[in-house]
């Protein structure tokens, strides 16, 4: 809580504890976000199940973890994706690389 | 030149409308506006006894719309505000008795007359909701830090969106700084993530409002009231003023509690 209205209640405390509040938080998040698009939960899983069949048609897709879900920006609401593809197998990785070579920070080990 | 009409609506009932309506009232004639006040919820006619105005009624809303009498005839002026005056719902009538264009065609004749015309809204959003936002100039979303009325708060705010009218400001009435600070209670912040719109005032829970809705006296006149401050602050920040939000550390809970605090207990 750091917006303007945060310094009203003076500084935050440090613990650990998220009190009820959080709890209100996400749940209207997610009440909200249904509510503006007049989708219910139900048909939102159906929507997901049928999008995910037609990417799998192309190409092969991560199922388990694939994340589809509706945010909200200011007053928009938006469908976000996140679709990982399963690797295709490299023929010459060469495991040695990462220990010869100086660490790029621009490349992270999921980088073949 | 003309009033500005400031409707003030929630969607959820019981979160404090009608008593922002007549505090937001007696704050803007306390500091030189004419103001009006139009209770739009006909069939529960409650603004008049907030405002200690009950016994004065003759003519309604309604009797004016179906031009049983002259406007300036339902027309009650405060007793202690000159520059104050309110148009009585009708009790015994539903909704349907008065129409949104009829609303826009009594506000129009009153616009030369006033600096404010202030309507309270019903709970809903049904054809009451409708009459109140439709000559609306500025609107006033009206909740409390709880998931339902955020909800409905923001459900409200989409229907303002779907009726071209422009987004409104927030009143977040009976906040409870300590419950807050305690995160036991959706903080201001929280709610202007969750609804995008600006806040123009927080009311902090007051022991004072209650006796002030039993004696018919609002809150806004009693100096040392934290709520009729917060709705002082309203007033000035509708006539364009900037004024700071007032710090809710100060009114947080009892002194045992702050010492507690201070001790380090919860």
């Amino acid at each position: 809580m750091t917006g303007i209205f945060g310094r009203l209640f003076g500084k935050p405390r440090e613990d650990e504890y998220r009190g009820s509040s959080s709890a209100a938080k996400e749940r209207l998040q997610f009440i909200l976000v249904h509510d503006r698009i007049n989708l219910s939960p139900d048909r939102m899983e159906a929507m997901k199940r049928e999008i995910l069949a037609v990417i799998s048609k192309y190409v092969d897709v991560e199922g388990d973890n694939v994340e589809i879900a509706l945010q909200k920006r200011d007053r928009d609401s938006l469908l976000i994706a996140e679709v990982p593809f399963i690797k295709p197998i490299v023929a010459s990785y060469d495991d040695s690389d990462e220990y010869t070579q100086p660490h790029d920070p621009t490349r992270t080990r999921d980088d073949t | 030149m003309g009033a500005k009409v400031v409707t003030i609506t929630s969607g959820k009932g019981g979160v404090g409308k009608t008593t922002t309506t007549a505090n937001l009232g007696a704050a803007l004639a306390k500091i030189g506006q004419k103001v009006v006040l139009i209770d739009a919820d006909i069939g529960l006619r409650n603004l008049d006894i907030v405002m200690g105005l009950e016994k004065y009624i003759v003519y309604d809303l309604v009797d004016v719309v179906e031009g049983r009498c002259k406007l300036r005839q339902a027309l009650i002026k405060h007793k202690q505000f000159p520059e104050l005056y309110l148009i009585p719902a009708a009790q015994t009538r539903d909704k349907t008795a008065v129409s949104p264009a009829d609303m826009i065609q009594l506000t129009d004749q009153l616009r030369g007359e006033f600096d404010y015309i202030l309507i309270d809204s019903p709970a809903g959003i049904e054809r009451g909701f409708r009459n109140a936002i439709a000559p609306a100039d500025d609107v006033l979303i009206v909740t409390n830090p709880e998931v339902s009325a955020v909800r409905d708060a923001d459900r409200i705010i989409g229907l303002l969106e779907a009726n071209n009218k422009n987004p409104g400001q927030l009143i977040i009435n009976r906040l409870k700084p300590e419950a807050v600070r305690r995160k036991e209670m959706l903080s201001p912040d929280d709610i202007t993530d969750i609804l995008g719109i600006r806040i123009i005032g927080i009311v902090p829970e007051d022991e004072n409002v209650v006796p002030s809705s039993n004696t018919g006296i609002p809150v806004t006149l009693i100096e040392h009231s934290r709520a009729g401050q917060a709705f002082r602050n309203i007033a000035r920040r509708l006539m364009g003023e900037k004024v700071p939000f007032m710090s809710l550390e100060e009114s947080s809970g009892s002194f045992i509690s702050r010492i507690a605090r201070l001790f380090g207990s919860k």
